[in-house]
């Protein structure tokens, strides 16, 4: 494996830059994803049947909560990805443990949350409004799901063979893709939630 | 005795039964014979576990000319039905059964794995890489694709086909009017090769930006190459819209939610429109590679380079955003408004413009041009007026108000294969014939070749000409029989004995493959055609690694201009090449999305879950292992190409 010293550690090798990329056009894919997932929500929002409308089911506090909860963890990976280029393994191991803890919060209080919709009686069958909002929010929870085990995975494998080309590009795309779960909150929050409570 | 039932065949017939027992036959042949001439190993190791393109590439080409069969047994069985009046063959909801599967068989798991199979074989040889960006994610794709088609075609069989056509329109495909099992096994199968050419357009944008040799900068790429890139970028942003089209398909049918139901709510059209959103972007996934297929072969074969390279590339890239913007022409008649439609109406027809553009190109590189009339030179020759027929009438379907005549009407489904043969059909047989030297090593037999080429060509005419009359005179689509009074009979027949001579067509050509293999001779060279571009360049069979030097490119045409003006492709000495391992997971993996696919059908949740764990546990183990390949030696690159025949 020819390591190229100019580079950024995660970039340094042919195959890491084609991951990078590769991992990049995923990414335009996961926007069209969840794009549709919007257009859906956004055509299916007033059809809600006999069912509840947007206004009568969102509560703003667990969902101020989430944000805070992804917004801090899309900042700790980033420290998480600067200790990494600086070489100091255990700033970013810890980093990346705390990314994971509060994305481990996030899902907590999004489980509750669904759970208050279930008690309201916006189950996954009322409306297609919920349908929609379930799934859209049910998509991003499963993919800061995935996320939490994939980044376990990362630090084991950073705390077993340290600081390599391959780690980092690993740990790096990783926190490429936790970027854009926060992102997609990010709409989520403005659009939906915001919204629908206006 | 209830938990079985469900796998039971909702509406059994004579034929269904015999094709049981045919699958049952053919899959005991098939494990005997491997046990008998000790080839399990052989196949593990040289192709369920291969991450080679061109090996991957080889094994699309055969799933798709099976598929060709199958979808073809299923246009006759609907020919004969159709081809007199009254007809008794097939009953109205064995038809819908039919031709929902000939849709879906013909478009996903035989167009779509054809045009995969000339991306894996040429586009790596010809922008000069050694494999694709992530050969195991190739691997992956293929048996996700491999696995999804396996998983509807036993429908027939087990728990029954889909029948709500291939564009499975709600409420039609909801549970209240499909209620077997068979709409499941569409939305999961989809699903799961899906995901598969989703994976294959990310591979592919990644190789073909990447991994270009030196000196090939984009505007020198070939054709092929362009055409198989903007057909990926075009599946990279398609595809996602299907998968949550048909996760929310799923939901309603398994779950109860309510999206495309006609109460609490939900909304039918949302289907219509994801569905084409994805389902018209999806035509130009599978025409564009054909047009890049017959630009490498029109251009050999006139020994002329490409007129208009750099209009052909721009006109591909105006073709793939006009695609996005025209998916309402598919529901013209379905209560949107009069400036909806006026305004689909002019994007579908400004579509033809750069189509148009690409004709011309053709036609000038033609003009002037030396032509041999080889095999797939007969195919691209023949694909020009037939495919400009097809692209007039879409013209004609374009203007939304007299769509109102035309719709659902066999006019239209004499249109669209009007496109699709010529378009894509050929242009598969065509690269197959081209191409079939460089990777077997012989070639295939010529005068067969033009016996398949003129009974597919006349056979096609009979077949679908005589529909666009009957469609005019108001013949429905998708309607299992006709009175005498409606005197379609005859024009019918006529369609019958053209599906037939095509049938006919299809068993010539891999006859052509069976004689070329006894008898054709096997020392032809590299470059049996006197071609133009890269992947002419490597030895036949091309060995492993591709090239053995990586090749030093300064024009689109780079093996032509070192045939005829020196330039040198190959410079400097061997290095050590480095290849990936071959991995046993893809395949795993592609068999447990069959379980999973399998269980969630016919919602055996605990079998589901327990797949699900293992897809889970494939990935974990893939995210440890450590596996940085392998390399090829200096000593054995020189003995593989002295065997070869000559540095290169
Ligand atoms: C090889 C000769 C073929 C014949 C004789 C044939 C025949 C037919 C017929 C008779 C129908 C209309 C059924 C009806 O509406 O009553 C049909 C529908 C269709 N065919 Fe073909 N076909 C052929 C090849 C292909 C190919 C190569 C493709 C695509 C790559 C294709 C894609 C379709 C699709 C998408 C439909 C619409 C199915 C639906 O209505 O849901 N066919 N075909
Ligand atoms: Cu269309």
């Amino acid at each position: 494996m020819k390591i190229d010293h100019s580079q950024p550690l995660e970039y340094g090798t042919d195959q890491n830059q084609l991951n990078i990329l590769g991992f990049w056009i995923f990414l335009g894919a996961e926007i069209m994803l969840f794009a549709t997932l919007f257009t859906a929500y956004f055509t299916l929002e007033g059809r809600t049947g006999s069912g509840p409308t947007p206004g009568e089911i969102f509560e703003i506090t667990p969902v101020l909560f989430e944000t805070l909860l992804l917004l801090t963890s899309s900042f700790t990976i980033g420290l998480g990805v600067h200790a990494m280029r600086l070489g100091r393994k255990n700033a970013m191991l810890t980093f990346f443990t705390i990314t994971l803890l509060l994305g481990l919060a996030f899902l907590g209080v999004e489980i509750y949350e669904f759970m208050h919709y279930y008690h309201v009686g916006a189950t996954y069958q009322t409306s297609a409004f919920t349908a929609a909002l379930l799934t859209t929010l049910g998509t991003h929870g499963g993919h800061v799901t995935l996320g939490l085990f994939w980044g376990t995975f990362i630090i084991l494998q950073v705390k077993k063979r340290g600081l390599t080309p391959e780690t980092a590009n690993k740990s790096f795309i990783f926190s490429l893709y936790w970027h854009f779960l926060d992102v997609v909150w990010i709409f989520i929050f403005s659009f939906i939630y915001l919204k629908g409570m206006m | 005795m209830e938990f079985f039932e469900r796998f039971a065949i909702p509406h059994p017939s004579p034929a269904i039964y015999a094709s049981m027992v045919a699958i049952g036959l053919v899959s005991i042949g098939i494990i005997v014979g491997l046990t008998y001439f000790k080839k399990w190993g052989y196949l593990w190791r040289e192709w369920l576990t291969t991450v080679d393109h061109k090996k991957i590439g080889i094994m699309y080409l055969f799933s798709a000319i099976l598929m060709l069969f199958r979808g073809g047994a299923d246009a006759i069985m609907m020919r004969a039905q159709l081809s007199t009046p009254d007809a008794k063959l097939l009953d109205a909801q064995h038809y819908n059964e039919i031709f929902t599967t000939h849709g879906v068989v013909m478009i996903i798991f035989m167009a779509m794995p054809f045009i995969f199979a000339f991306m894996n074989l040429v586009v790596p040889l010809q922008i000069g890489a050694r494999d694709v960006a992530f050969p195991r994610l190739n691997a992956l794709s293929f048996w996700l694709f491999f696995a999804g088609a396996m998983l509807f075609n036993i429908s027939f069989v087990i728990g029954g086909s889909p029948d709500a056509g291939w564009t499975s329109y709600f409420p039609l495909a909801g549970n209240d009017f499909s209620e077997s099992v068979g709409t499941n096994y569409y939305m999961i199968a989809i699903q799961i090769s899906g995901i598969g050419s989703l994976m294959t357009g990310i591979n592919m944008m990644t190789t073909i930006l990447k991994m270009r040799a030196p000196g090939m900068t984009l505007m020198k790429m070939p054709m092929f190459t362009w055409s198989a890139f903007i057909a990926n970028v075009i599946i990279v942003f398609a595809f996602p819209v299907l998968t949550v089209a048909l996760l929310m398909g799923t939901t309603d049918r398994l779950f109860g939610t309510n999206f495309f139901t006609t109460t609490n709510g939900g909304m039918d059209m949302l289907w219509a429109n994801f569905f084409w959103i994805w389902g018209h972007p999806e035509v130009y996934i599978l025409i564009l590679p054909a047009f890049g297929l017959y630009s490498e072969i029109i251009s050999t074969f006139s020994s002329r380079n490409l007129y208009g390279y750099k209009s052909m590339v721009a006109s591909m890239v105006l073709i793939s955003l006009l695609s996005f913007l025209v998916w309402t022409h598919h529901f013209f008649t379905m209560g949107q408004g009069a400036l909806t439609n006026s305004i689909f109406s002019i994007t579908t027809m400004a579509i033809a413009v750069p189509t148009g553009v690409k004709i011309f190109n053709w036609l000038f590189t033609l003009w002037k041009g030396k032509i041999r009339f080889t095999v797939p030179m007969l195919y691209s020759v023949g694909f020009i007026p037939l495919f400009t027929i097809g692209g007039v009438t879409g013209v004609m379907l374009a203007m939304s108000a007299a769509d109102y005549q035309y719709h659902n009407t066999m006019f239209l489904v004499a249109h669209f294969h009007n496109t699709i043969i010529p378009g894509v059909v050929f242009a598969m047989l065509a690269g197959l014939t081209y191409y079939w030297p460089k990777f077997f090593g012989f070639m295939l037999n010529e005068r067969i070749g033009k016996w398949g080429f003129w009974l597919l060509t006349v056979g096609f005419v009979l077949a679908f000409f005589p529909m666009y009359i009957t469609g005019l005179d108001g013949q429905a689509r998708r309607m299992y029989t006709y009175s005498e009074a409606t005197g379609f009979g005859p024009l019918n027949l006529v369609a019958f004995f053209g599906a037939a001579l095509m049938a006919i067509a299809f068993l010539t050509i891999v006859y052509n493959i069976y004689y070329s293999f006894k008898n054709s001779p096997r020392n032809i060279g590299s470059d049996p055609w006197d071609a133009r571009s890269l992947e002419w360049a490597t030895h036949t069979p091309v060995p492993e690694y591709n090239f053995a030097r990586v090749p030093q490119v300064a024009s689109s045409e780079a093996f032509w201009d070192m045939k005829k003006k020196g330039h040198q492709l190959f410079k400097g000495d061997f290095k050590k090449i480095h290849m990936p391992n071959n991995s046993g997971v893809p395949f795993i993996m592609g068999m447990i999305f069959f379980l999973a696919g399998f269980s969630f059908v016919f919602a055996l949740w605990i079998p589901a879950v327990i797949s699900l764990i293992g897809i889970f546990v494939c990935m974990a183990l893939r995210s440890f292992e450590k596996d940085h390949g392998r390399y090829i030696s200096i000593e054995e690159i020189e003995e593989t190409e002295s065997k070869l025949g000559g540095a290169k």
